[in-house]
């Protein structure tokens, strides 16, 4: 048994080990945009033992999780239930999983935990979409087949499944693999002890499939490689500084079943090179990221990738309501049902047991449409900010999201300083991260407004797609002076503020300027016009007064908005 | 379906586990909010916890589980008037549920196929005397969540819709669990929360390597991991029992009424069902440990978790409650304690 020398030969060993452990390994998330490469590996799923049945994330919860089968029900003229498609033991296959509500996912999760397990396509592009939290944590392997090429496509497919399945029951890991594994965790900073849980079993099955009765180094690099590459927050420190595996303690090794731990042995599988194993199998754009600082992948981040979601995109359901149906309103069917079922008896039952169903019985569905708000915080960090008074502005925006966390808004939070802008935080609810990564974010550099208005409109544009209403807040002292390009261009840096405003004002989206500087000029004023936004003089007082004047402007921002 | 991993198998959490422990000897306390990371054993726990309750007498077939035919609503056509016992529910609220699986609801299946108008009933009412597990509560749908403030508040479930008009007994611990990087939880839910625990993933190896390898005992080698920790659970068992019995005997020294009292103004906690909370839970520790009296040792042990969501919160406090808390505790025992002990 060779191991893996290309990505692609990686994703079929993945998919080997889960069609031998699908339930100790709870699913593959699977990164490809659809073409060839992926039609090939969806090709092989048809190999597997049991053929994955597909879930697309409309498919009502009835159908997924079984309910009553309204259709079955009204023919056979007794209750039907359907047993929905989670009932077997079959794998689901859930395609464009990205799109994957957050209360989907936390149902399914609740399913992967109690047994099932699926493979999850994920078709995401960029940063801002990706698997629910939730769903990551529980998908033992991860294979990435974007950028691969239909050349890379080779390699036949692992044989003596059955085998292995039957095998795997027999084959023993001993106390010093589990104990390499769960460092190894650690030092990658995965803090879930469900990784190394599905390494193990990932290192088991490759050893089944190895025809292996004991779990050999090579099966534990395979199953880190597959198991944690993804979900590192940080790279391993070089060498020491780091916890050593310590031989267990007395009452540890008491509970011990096996028994068969022995602390000189610890060191059998050496950790650098499973570490090592794992930087081979990271994604690509996981290196830069963590590179970069930022230690948590969008993917497998919580940062508001749930709350979002959940939050406004259906709106609230209102009780249904009788009416005639028009195009655009769908029918209630149950509500419809339900208001018609009394009637059954008077009304004289029709040939066949056919309900009788009149036209006063008709329910059409409603939502409340109450959009979350989503405040998008652009924060001017240059150097000249820096100086007048980043830290008050600081202060407006802590005070702001208290505010933002009565009201749970979403927040989102920008930065622009040197060349360019960062998002520093997708929407999320979650304070505790806004506020961290608003007391990190240093200041010092030119003043890239162009740069930070177009990432402002970015994020107002995607907030809206997700169904919230964005305000974005600018805070600048406003001397624009690096140009779209990078280029420290003063003329071209305003040209480009100006047109990056006319942008973002085409949007139609609310939006106040606050200006930091110590002594507000016309220019940002003028700005504030070609924004069509509010501006607010950032006053001379304290935080609390500051977030109230800017509350202010925001909600008469909002309202102008509406008309 | 596996039995669920044994509750005393669950290597440390220690404060986690002590909450759910005490909850299953008053469930007047409130219900436990456990927040933390992923993958850190919340609902493992949770489901442990159900092996360890003490069985519940009701009326067979009884939808909301009452205790004597006379209890049970006028709706349910209970066939018998036996009374059976059955293990305490512990029922899941997944997070798509729609209102109407959750309150209950006009039987569909009876009003088309007999064309009778019958009340369905929803996971409120069998969690009734029971337990209410939600997983990542805080990401429960608004309504939802006002839907069930209510009925924790007034212990019955009305339901007035599609001509039906009916109320029944939902009086159940609330367990909820969620993980703090997805957003907060409304003010208004977490005080309804009796005690609130904070977990995180273990960060000493050997910790770690001893959850995975009962973990993986418990799934290559499940009868003999059952058995081994079968002993231990049956005793956590009766030691709940015997605390439940012995609670009301256990006596409240005015000295401990002080403590709670001195100790929720220290902090400034809202209202005064911390106080209450926090003395419930000293009264069902003790009585767990067998003492006869509540002491400081056993409110300074419950104290974190009566308290630390009650403070007046300010969201960007990264200090933390539980600090905040533990520092009142020193301020006031610690002074206090030679003078009364």
């Amino acid at each position: 048994m060779n191991p893996p020398a290309t990505p692609w030969a990686r994703a079929t060993r993945a998919l080997a080990l889960f069609a031998i452990d699908p339930a100790g390994l709870g699913g593959i998330w699977v990164r490809a945009r659809s073409g060839p490469v992926r039609d090939a590996f969806l090709a092989l799923l048809e190999q597997l033992p049991e053929t994955p049945v597909k879930v697309h994330p409309a498919m009502s919860d009835e159908a997924l999780f079984g309910g009553l089968d309204i259709n079955a029900t009204l023919t056979a003229g007794r209750p039907v239930q359907s047993p929905g498609l989670l009932q077997g033991s079959v794998p689901l296959l859930l395609t464009m999983a990205e799109r994957t509500s957050a209360a989907r996912a936390a149902r399914l999760a609740q399913s992967l935990d109690g047994g099932a397990s699926a493979i999850a396509l994920d078709e995401g592009e960029g940063s801002d979409e990706g698997l629910a939290g939730t769903l990551v944590e529980r998908l033992g392997l991860f294979v990435e087949l974007d950028g691969l090429r239909l050349a890379d496509v080779a390699g036949a497919w692992d044989e003596g499944i059955g085998e292995a399945r039957a095998r795997l029951s027999s084959v023993i890991m001993d106390a010093s693999e589990l104990n390499a594994l769960a460092d190894t965790a650690a030092r990658l900073g995965i803090r879930s002890l469900r990784a190394p849980l599905f390494a193990r079993s990932a290192a088991r099955a490759h050893a089944a499939l190895a025809g292996r009765s004991e779990v050999a180094p090579e099966d534990l690099e395979i199953a880190v490689a597959l198991a944690f590459g993804h979900k590192a927050t940080r790279l391993p420190e070089p060498e020491e500084a780091l916890v050593s595996p310590d031989p267990m303690p007395e009452c540890a090794r008491d509970d011990n079943p096996a028994g068969s731990d022995d602390p000189d042995h610890a060191s059998s599988v050496p950790e650098e090179v499973l570490l090592q194993a794992v930087a081979a199998a990271l994604p690509a754009d996981v290196l830069k990221r963590l590179a970069s600082g930022r230690t948590r992948s969008p993917h497998g981040g919580g940062s508001g990738q749930g709350a979002p979601r959940s939050g406004s995109a259906r709106g609230r359901p209102l009780p249904a309501r009788p009416g005639r149906p028009s195009g655009a309103d769908r029918i209630d069917v149950l509500a419809t049902l339900r208001a018609a079922a009394p009637w059954q008896g008077l009304r004289a039952a029709r040939p066949g047991g056919a309900l009788a169903i009149r036209k006063e019985d008709i329910r059409l569905r409603r939502n409340e449409e109450r959009t979350d708000r989503c405040l998008i915080f652009t924060v001017d960090a240059s150097g000249s900010a820096a100086v007048a008074r980043l830290a008050e502005a600081k202060g407006a925006i802590e005070h702001l999201l208290v505010d933002a966390y009565a009201s749970r808004d979403h927040v989102a939070l920008v930065a622009f300083r040197g060349t360019g802008a960062e998002m520093l935080l997708p929407p999320t609810r979650s304070l505790v991260q806004t506020k961290r990564r608003l007391a990190a974010l240093p200041g010092g550099g030119g003043t890239p407004l162009a740069a930070g208005l177009d990432m402002a409109g970015n994020a107002a544009v995607r907030a809206r797609s997700k169904g919230m209403a964005p305000t974005i807040i600018l805070l600048t002292d406003g001397r624009a002076n690096i140009a779209r390009d990078g280029s420290a261009n003063r003329e071209q840096a305003a040209a480009d503020a100006e047109t990056a405003a006319r942008t973002v004002r085409a949007l139609d989206v609310p939006s106040v300027l606050i200006d930091t500087s110590v002594r507000p000029r016309g220019d940002l004023a003028a700005l504030s016009g070609t924004l069509n936004a509010r501006y607010v003089p950032l006053p001379r007082a304290d935080g609390a007064d500051i977030a109230k004047t800017v509350t202010q402007s925001i909600d008469h921002a909002q309202q102008g908005a509406g008309h | 379906m596996k039995p669920p991993f044994p509750f005393s198998a669950i290597v440390g959490q220690d404060e986690m586990k002590q909450a759910m422990i005490l909850t299953a000897i008053d469930p007047g306390i409130g219900g436990v909010l456990v927040f933390g990371d992923r993958g850190t054993g919340k609902s493992t726990a949770v489901r442990a916890l159900a092996g360890l309750l003490p069985p519940i007498r009701q009326v067979a077939g009884c939808p909301v589980n009452s205790e004597s035919v006379e209890a049970c609503p006028k709706w349910a056509e209970i066939g018998s008037r036996r009374i059976v016992a059955r293990p305490t529910p512990v029922i899941d609220l997944p997070l798509g549920a729609t209102e109407d699986r959750v309150t209950g609801a006009l039987d569909i299946e009876r009003a088309l196929t007999r064309g009778e108008k019958a009340f369905e009933p929803g996971l409120l009412a069998r969690a009734n005397r029971g337990y209410l597990y939600i997983d990542e509560v805080n990401l429960l749908e608004d309504h939802i969540v006002d839907l069930l403030l209510d009925v924790a508040q007034s212990g019955e479930n009305v339901v007035e819709r599609e001509g039906l008009s009916i109320r029944h007994a939902a009086r159940f611990v609330l367990v909820g669990s969620g993980n703090p990087e997805e957003g907060e939880l409304r003010p208004q839910l977490l005080d309804r929360f009796g005690l609130s625990v904070e977990v995180t993933s273990p960060t000493d190896v050997a910790e770690r390597v001893e959850v995975l390898r009962r973990r993986d005992a418990y799934e290559t080698d499940h009868a003999r991991f059952m058995k081994r920790w079968r002993s231990a659970d049956t005793k956590l068992r009766n030691r709940i029992t015997k605390a439940k019995d012995a609670l009301p005997e256990v006596e409240t020294p005015d000295q401990a009424l002080a403590d709670c009292a001195e100790l929720c103004l220290a902090i400034g906690s809202d209202g005064l069902r911390g106080e209450l909370t926090l003395l419930r839970a000293a009264r069902a520790l003790a009585a767990f440990d067998g003492d006869a009296a509540i002491s400081r040792a056993h409110l300074r042990k419950v104290a974190p978790s009566a308290l630390r969501h009650r403070l007046r919160r300010d969201p960007l406090d990264e200090a933390g409650s539980t600090n905040r808390v533990a520092r009142a505790m020193g301020d006031l025992f610690g002074a206090f304690q030679t003078a009364a002990e």
